[in-house]
């Protein structure tokens, strides 16, 4: 078990090295000029500030200097906030969109298993149809129209009561949580629940279940042991996965419930070319989803004794 | 079927008792839930403060507001942009300011005295940091010279180079102490030009001459501005609060010498977002004090009773003609039958339909000064007919000159926002209706359009310029050849000639003369064709009073702002 979590760590870091790297060098290609303004430079301001980031340099030398940050830790400073160090922005805005992502995944993940088993339970039955209706409108509607149709919504309802049911936008409380919370897990979790059925439905077939019902055993236990245990592995499989793309993915929702989280500064630093903001949330999301991947692989040989075997 | 046969577990009965353990399951899953969210409540307390007390809070004399975005770089001597400007504009107190109807009124400086050679400030006695201490002209001083340092690195670096040295400095062929300006005493700042500058006063008001305190500069080890507690104030605001990108506090600042302003106590800015749409919708839900209104909102809003106003934010865009050699556009002809073809107001009025965009007659905005009156009430510019006969006169003769066959197409370079691609779309169907023009629309995002523009990839450009300072200066000399905001390489000594004028004329009436040269000249040599003023539409609570939209300085201004008592 040991050797076979350091082999995949050993990986995972030559996996983010490849990342950087790539990201780095295509960063550099992009048509465009980081340090672009409104106004225009003279060339004696303009040489002054590529020395300040260290831009006068050929660029194989800022890529050997920027593995050595790198490897410090370091990403620099911002270019658009030229204040803030790049670790800042993502040590003060990464747990706010883990936060959010944790939540939206939980929910997903429950709403999926859930709904999941009842479709499958319910199969050609009326609760199966309505239920898979509403799968298919979550996974074909993206996001941001959900997002804003959601707070339309909330605006009304709170007019409505009078009072402020729950925060239209904004950061801090619970309540502000809850509902991008559940936007942004919606997708994921129709997307689970489609998952779960067809797997339980699976499960429901086989032998082995046919084999507990035959020797009897009491309906809820077979349901639970046989049945669910068995059909939630391939939802296992993808939740790793899910956890990074939706804290990574959380970009649009941040933006209509104005959550002061890391998506924005991954999005807006690609358009302003903002390259030490998008060289440390690539590598940092990078190296996120590879550790995302490898305890995905772990839980698996605890759940699935055949996998641990080998 | 006999009785025996039958299983001991039906379908009916399975589906059943496992449908009752999934309700079970999910009774624990709300609970596991329930729990989690408790704990992770407490566990954000400190990374969001964004919970507002409501729109207005007349118990506590605060207000809510919101930000477009995370203010860039609060450290004056470095920041480019509005937001910074905004926040700026209400915790810091430069040589003058502007009052409620945007003109300019002794900030810092009492008094002060423009000359030929230089100027001088007398500084008030009550201008104190917010640590007590009083703003002298050192602090200026030491600001200034910060500017022009090389090290600093100031993009706006070139709008102090009116100030003796101030270029040769930045270029680093002179030490920062020999900039023109020095402290005569603890209150009063002496300034030396470079050539005769009669605007210097607009100047100053303006955010890259705010001033700075030395030690309390070397004190923030290479961190000023960075936090709140990273910069000293010494507006009618301090910044008390702020957490990056989510949320910021103003409070009034009881060291702030100007009885006629900050009456508010706080100010709580609590969301930091772009999004138009979601700032509506706190606006409905009155949890901030104003927001801005879209063509799209106007609707509704009217159906809501709202009192709508507009500001113009002083930004005049335009189709920019690429002159240098080679290209079609260098053309007079060509140029001439481009501008015959089309015609502003059906661009304003028939296709973008914001209600406080104006059509654009001018380099010079409608709102810019000239000696005593508005500058285009004084020299109205020539009046634009559009002529598509004419116009298609003038295409001939273009091609005839060209020496060619049929016309290759001409390349449209434009931003990506949604007003610069329909205004684009519009001038692609409008030049081939009226002169059989093909027209290519370039879409770019913003860095990679400024990139295409410097190195002339382009015909034609949909670009805007915004003011600087409250001059017509800050339009007038966009077409002299030295300057390098003048992307499409205008070059012409008649031009340049007028724009040096306007640089130093002393005489007011003389040098507003020469900027209606440089109006005149650009509408007959068709330097751009100039598109609309932006405007905006914005819609403020009833129970706030003062509340200011600005042209040149802090976009929004709510320094004058106060809460109305019933």
């Amino acid at each position: 078990m040991w050797s076979f979590i350091l082999k995949r760590l050993a990986q995972g870091v030559i996996t983010v090295w490849f990342i950087a790297t790539a990201t780095f060098f295509a960063m550099h290609n992009v048509p465009g000029d980081p340090l672009l303004n409104d106004r225009a430079m003279t060339a004696a301001i303009r040489a002054n500030v590529e020395a300040k980031y260290g831009l006068d340099k050929p660029v194989a030398e800022q890529y050997v200097i920027y593995l050595g940050n790198l490897i410090r830790g370091d990403f620099g400073i911002s270019f658009t906030q030229e204040n803030r160090e790049v670790n800042d922005i993502i040590r003060e805005h990464f747990p706010v969109s883990a936060t959010l992502g944790i939540l939206a995944v939980l929910f997903a993940a429950a709403g999926g298993v859930l709904w999941g088993a009842l479709t499958a339970l319910y199969r050609n039955r009326m609760p199966d149809y309505v239920i898979m209706f509403f799968v298919i409108l979550g996974i074909s509607v993206p996001s941001f129209v959900i997002a804003a149709v959601s707070q339309l919504m909330l605006v009304g309802v709170n007019s409505a009561l009078g009072v402020t049911l729950l925060p239209v936008a904004g950061w801090g409380t619970l309540s502000h949580m809850l509902l991008p919370a559940l936007v942004l897990g919606l997708g994921t979790m129709a997307y689970l629940t489609r998952l779960m059925r067809s797997s339980m439905l699976e499960v429901i077939s086989s032998d082995y279940v046919r084999t507990a019902k035959a020797k009897g055993l009491p309906a809820a236990r077979i349901f639970t042991k046989h049945q669910l245990r068995n059909a939630i592995l391939p939802v296992i499989t993808v939740l790793g996965p899910s956890i990074a793309a939706i804290t990574t993915g959380g970009f649009v929702v941040e933006l209509v419930f104005a959550i002061p989280g890391l998506g924005r500064y991954f999005v807006q630093a690609v358009q302003q070319l903002d390259y030490t903001v998008i060289m440390g949330t690539t590598v940092f999301y990078g190296a996120f989803l590879v550790f995302m991947v490898i305890v995905v692989d772990v839980l698996y040989g605890l759940i699935d004794p055949r996998v641990r075997m080998q | 079927m006999s009785e025996t046969a039958k299983p001991v577990l039906s379908d009916d009965h399975f589906t059943r008792s496992a449908g009752k353990q999934l309700g079970l399951y999910a009774l624990a899953a709300l609970g596991v839930l329930g729990g989690l969210m408790a704990l992770l409540s407490f566990a954000v307390g400190g990374t969001g403060g964004g919970a507002g007390g409501g729109a207005i809070d007349s118990d506590n004399n605060s207000i809510t507001i919101t930000l477009r975005q995370e203010p860039p770089q609060l450290d004056s001597g470095r920041s480019t942009d509005a937001a910074s400007f905004s926040v700026l504009g209400h915790v810091m107190e430069g040589l003058l300011s502007y009052d409620r109807a945007g003109q300019l009124i002794p900030g810092v400086a009492e008094r002060w005295e423009i000359r030929e050679d230089g100027a001088t400030f007398w500084l008030r006695d009550n201008a104190l940091w917010s640590d007590g201490k009083p703003v002298t002209a050192d602090d200026f001083v030491f600001a200034w010279r910060r500017v022009v340092d090389p090290e600093t690195g100031s993009q706006y670096a070139f709008i102090t180079y009116p100030i003796k040295n101030a270029e040769a400095i930045t270029n680093g062929d002179l030490p920062i102490q020999t900039l023109g300006v020095s402290a005569a005493s603890d209150r009063q700042l002496e300034v030396t030009f470079e050539q005769a500058t009669p605007y210097f006063d607009k100047l100053v008001a303006f955010i890259t001459f705010l001033p700075a305190r030395e030690d309390f500069f070397q004190s923030t080890n290479g961190r000023y501005a960075a936090d709140a507690d990273m910069l000293l104030y010494n507006g009618p605001y301090l910044l008390t609060d702020w957490v990056h990108g989510a949320s910021m506090r103003w409070t009034k600042n009881p060291y702030y010498w100007n009885d006629e302003k900050g009456f508010l106590d706080e100010i709580n800015v609590a969301y930091i977002t772009t999004d138009v749409n979601a700032k509506l919708n706190l606006f409905k839900d009155a949890q901030i004090a104003d927001t801005d209104l879209v063509a799209p909102m106007l609707p509704e809003a009217m159906e809501r009773r709202w009192h709508i106003d507009r500001f113009m934010d002083g930004t005049v865009f335009f189709l920019e003609f690429n002159h240098r050699e080679g290209r079609i556009t260098k053309n007079k002809n060509f140029r001439r039958a481009m501008q015959l073809a089309q015609d502003p107001s059906e661009l304003v009025y028939k296709v973008l339909k914001e209600a406080a965009y104006i059509p654009a007659e001018s380099l010079f905005p409608s709102w810019i000064q000239g000696a005593g009156d508005l500058f285009r009430k004084q020299h109205p510019p020539t009046k634009h007919q559009m002529d598509i006969e004419k116009a298609r006169e003038h295409l001939e003769l273009a091609r005839i000159e060209l020496g060619l066959d049929a016309w290759p197409p001409i390349v449209l370079l434009t931003g990506d926002t949604p007003v610069s691609t329909l205004s684009a779309e519009y001038y692609q169907e409008l030049f081939k209706r009226n002169l059989g023009l093909e027209v290519r629309i370039d879409l770019q995002t913003f860095k990679q359009r400024l990139a295409k523009m410097t190195s002339g990839e382009f015909d034609l450009v949909l670009s805007g310029w915004g003011p600087d300072y409250d001059d017509a200066l800050t339009f007038g000399d966009l077409f002299s050849s030295w300057n390098l905001n003048n992307r499409g390489r205008y070059d012409s000594a008649e031009m340049d000639g007028y724009v040096r004028i306007a640089q130093s004329e002393l005489d007011p009436v003389k040098r507003m003369q020469a900027f209606a040269e440089i109006q005149r000249l650009s509408y007959e040599d068709i330097v751009v064709l100039p598109m609309y003023e932006r405007g905006w539409s914005f819609v403020v609570d009833p129970r706030l009073d003062g509340l200011i939209r600005r042209t040149v300085g802090p976009e929004v201004d709510y320094t004058y702002a106060s809460i109305k008592r019933e």
